[in-house]
């Protein structure tokens, strides 16, 4: 039952999609704030490399070294996101170009591959996010697999999606925060600090993305490679619209996207002869479905995205 | 919204993504050489060599064996070389530009080792007679004097890296996760497959294309989806040690590919078809600076040493590598042809009649499967 074709996609969905979850999720309360941040790619892979290099590096037992290489992950990616708040919340520069910055500097041929270089990166790192046998309990059937034999990092994931979830629908400071996205002259006349929450959502954003890149470096891919994300900060960006920037619909999307990721090397596998490029742009097809939707009045009004996503802040121009 | 400040900010962040992105900075070893007494006369003293690097020196697999082996011309040559490489050149305008900076820093002798930087390479050839251009993987097969290519017949090494697999697997089905099935991969594939054959008649290879040159997640992702379909030996057609992750995982055997990761992967590890640039790199500098260089397209092969096997790993038996040993031999004295008839595609349409054997041009153009692969 558990070597079953539909068992091993859901198992695969979960792994690939782990790191999709982070990313989005971080951007979820990003874009909540009113802050549409490209940089995805980039901070991803610059807290990929730093934690590639903690776990190359560090001594002591795996728990701490991993424990480590998270908040450095966290640390490094709030980093990188506070060029984009500053930039953007400060500078008041468009929240467009910034992010595509963000990806240019951080990305592929930037600043991520330049510190590996620095750092020797090319071996699989020694301390690994491996499968966790919980409780013993990996062997039952369907459940098993997936629910009590993932990465710490899935689990991980799971507790920021309930926590992320209350947050934003059941505490003051998660409808503080939408009410900046939504409006943020109406957040700042009722006395919200507009700009600081700006700037800690981004940087929030910026440390879940951080995580989302180690999931590449200690876990999927556990050997630095320049690049290694290879695209996969636009897919979660992708994911935010498509989740309707809620917590639980982008943890659906994410094993979705993960899922069709698979299915189609899984059918390629099998002899089934469907063309990949099909299945590989479904996320993107479903995602401009989605928006299209949206735009289109087909879904109801409170289900779309920030009013004043993408837009400055200024006082003086209320 | 202040349209200024606005201005500045995005002026400022495009300046600052455009000095990120550009990483192709140069670095000069060996100190400048001056004449070494007693040098002939007619020979030149010293001679300026340069290499452009489509990734970076420490990408573990491509680019890194290239700069082994610029490293290599230099321990050979010693004081009569000094090296240059640019790294992380895009493949595409900025070649043109890097070449001229290179020659008109008075490189006498460019190595451009992507494929896309051929047409760039063979215009300067035309552009600068005096200085020898030579590109990696090329297919600008010209008649231009002072333009080469080099490339070598991998196909060898994967035949008999396709012998481990085919001992190694009790399934008698390998997984294979190729980038793309354009020709040089496809070759590969057969070759791979016709050596798993030969000592396992039964052995089939099972390949998923993942069409991409780089993306080490779904390499893995590739690797992942074979096992579940049964195969119990992982082969690499990219150098991302990923799928080896994805066969450690399982503790299945793995044969690596353009980068030897035996220490990496102790348990699991079989072996890989590996590159060896440096001798090629040597002969050409040292002919140029005797002045007997003479233009080539040269193709290596197991016999001059430009394509070899990493070690085998500890799963690879006496047995087997004697085997692997022989055959090698036989490939290197050239008593034994890999794409010789009789040979069926994997339809089942005969392909090649027996004893017949695929020439060198429709091998370079090979487009259909061999029996056994799906």
């Amino acid at each position: 039952m558990n070597d079953s074709f539909l068992m091993a996609i859901l198992v695969s969905a979960l792994f690939y999609g782990t790191p999709l979850l982070f990313a989005a999720l971080g951007e979820v309360l990003t874009e909540r704030s009113g802050v549409l941040n490209l940089g995805v790619e980039g901070m991803m892979l610059m807290g990929a490399v730093v934690g590639s290099v903690v776990s190359a590096r560090l001594g002591g037992p795996s728990w701490f070294v991993l424990g480590v290489a998270i908040l450095a992950a966290m640390l490094v990616g709030a980093l990188t996101a506070l060029l984009h708040a500053f930039a953007t919340i400060t500078l008041r520069v468009e929240q467009t170009v910034s992010g595509l910055a963000l990806t240019i500097l951080a990305g592929a041929a930037g600043l991520s591959s330049y510190l590996a270089n620095v750092w020797q990166l090319r071996d699989p790192v020694p301390h690994q996010f491996t499968r966790i046998d919980v409780l013993g309990l990996a062997g039952l059937p369907v459940v098993g697999p997936l629910l009590f034999h993932q990465t710490f990092l899935t689990y991980l994931s799971w507790v920021l999606v309930a926590v992320g979830s209350w947050y934003l629908f059941r505490t003051r400071a998660g409808l503080n925060l939408r009410a900046v996205g939504e409006s943020p002259s109406t957040a700042d006349a009722m006395g919200l600090n507009v700009v600081r929450t700006r700037y800690v959502h981004t940087l929030a954003g910026g440390a879940l993305a951080g995580i989302g890149g180690i999931c590449f470096s200690l876990s999927i891919v556990p050997t630095w490679q320049d690049g290694m994300t290879a695209g996969r900060g636009w897919i979660a960006l992708a994911l935010v619209i498509f989740g309707f920037w809620r917590p639980v619909w982008v943890m659906l999307g994410a094993y979705l996207f993960g899922a069709l990721a698979s299915l189609s090397l899984t059918l390629q596998a099998q002899g089934i002869d469907i063309a990949p490029e099909i299945l590989d742009s479904i996320p993107y097809v479903m995602t401009i479905v989605v928006l299209v939707a949206v735009s289109a009045g087909w879904s109801s009004r409170r289900l779309s995205a920030p009013d004043a996503l993408g837009t400055a802040f200024e006082r003086e121009a209320r | 919204m202040d349209r200024r400040t606005l201005l500045i900010g995005g002026l400022g962040l495009a300046a600052l993504a455009t000095t990120g992105c550009v990483t192709n900075k140069g670095a000069t070893s060996a100190a400048p050489a001056t004449a070494a007494p007693g040098a002939t006369s007619t020979a030149a003293a010293t001679i300026k060599a340069a290499w452009i690097y489509v990734g970076p020196i420490n990408d573990g697999g491509w680019t890194q064996s290239h700069d082994e082996g610029r490293r290599f011309a230099e321990k050979e040559l010693g004081s009569k070389l000094i090296t240059t490489y640019k790294e992380n050149v895009p493949e595409g305008p900025e070649v043109a530009q890097t070449i001229e900076t290179l020659v008109k820093d008075g490189n006498k002798i460019i190595f451009a080792t992507s494929f896309g930087f051929g047409e760039a390479m063979l215009a300067a050839a035309k552009k600068y007679p005096d200085v020898k251009f030579l590109h990696a993987t090329g297919v600008w097969h010209s008649e231009q004097p002072n333009f080469g290519t080099y490339y070598g017949a991998t196909e060898e090494a994967k035949y008999l890296a396709g012998i481990a697999a085919g001992k190694e697997t009790k399934a008698n089905l390998i997984g294979f996760v190729a980038p793309f099935l354009i020709p040089e991969v496809i070759r590969h594939i057969n070759a791979f497959t016709l050596g798993a054959q030969s000592v396992n008649p039964a052995a089939k290879v099972k390949i998923v294309e993942i069409k991409s040159w780089f993306d080490p997640t779904k390499e893995r992702q590739g690797a992942d989806s074979l096992i579940t379909q049964g195969v119990d030996v992982i082969v690499n057609g990219g150098d991302s040690p990923a799928p080896g992750e994805a066969a450690k995982a399982k503790n299945l055997g793995w044969v690596g590919y353009d980068s030897d990761q035996s220490a990496n992967f102790p348990d699991i590890w079989l072996t890989a078809p590996l590159y060896r640039w440096g001798p090629y790199y040597v002969n050409q500098i040292r002919t140029a600076l005797e002045g007997t260089w003479k233009k080539e397209d040269y193709y290596g092969n197991l016999k001059d040493g430009f394509n070899y096997l990493a070690p085998f790993g500890k799963r690879v038996d006496q047995a087997t590598r004697d085997l692997i040993e022989a055959k090698k031999k036989e490939i290197i004295d050239g008593t034994f042809q890999i794409f010789k008839g009789p040979l069926k595609d994997n339809k089942g349409a005969e392909r090649v009649a027996a004893g017949a054997v695929v020439s060198a041009d429709d091998l370079q153009k090979i487009d259909w499967l061999v029996e056994g692969v799906s």
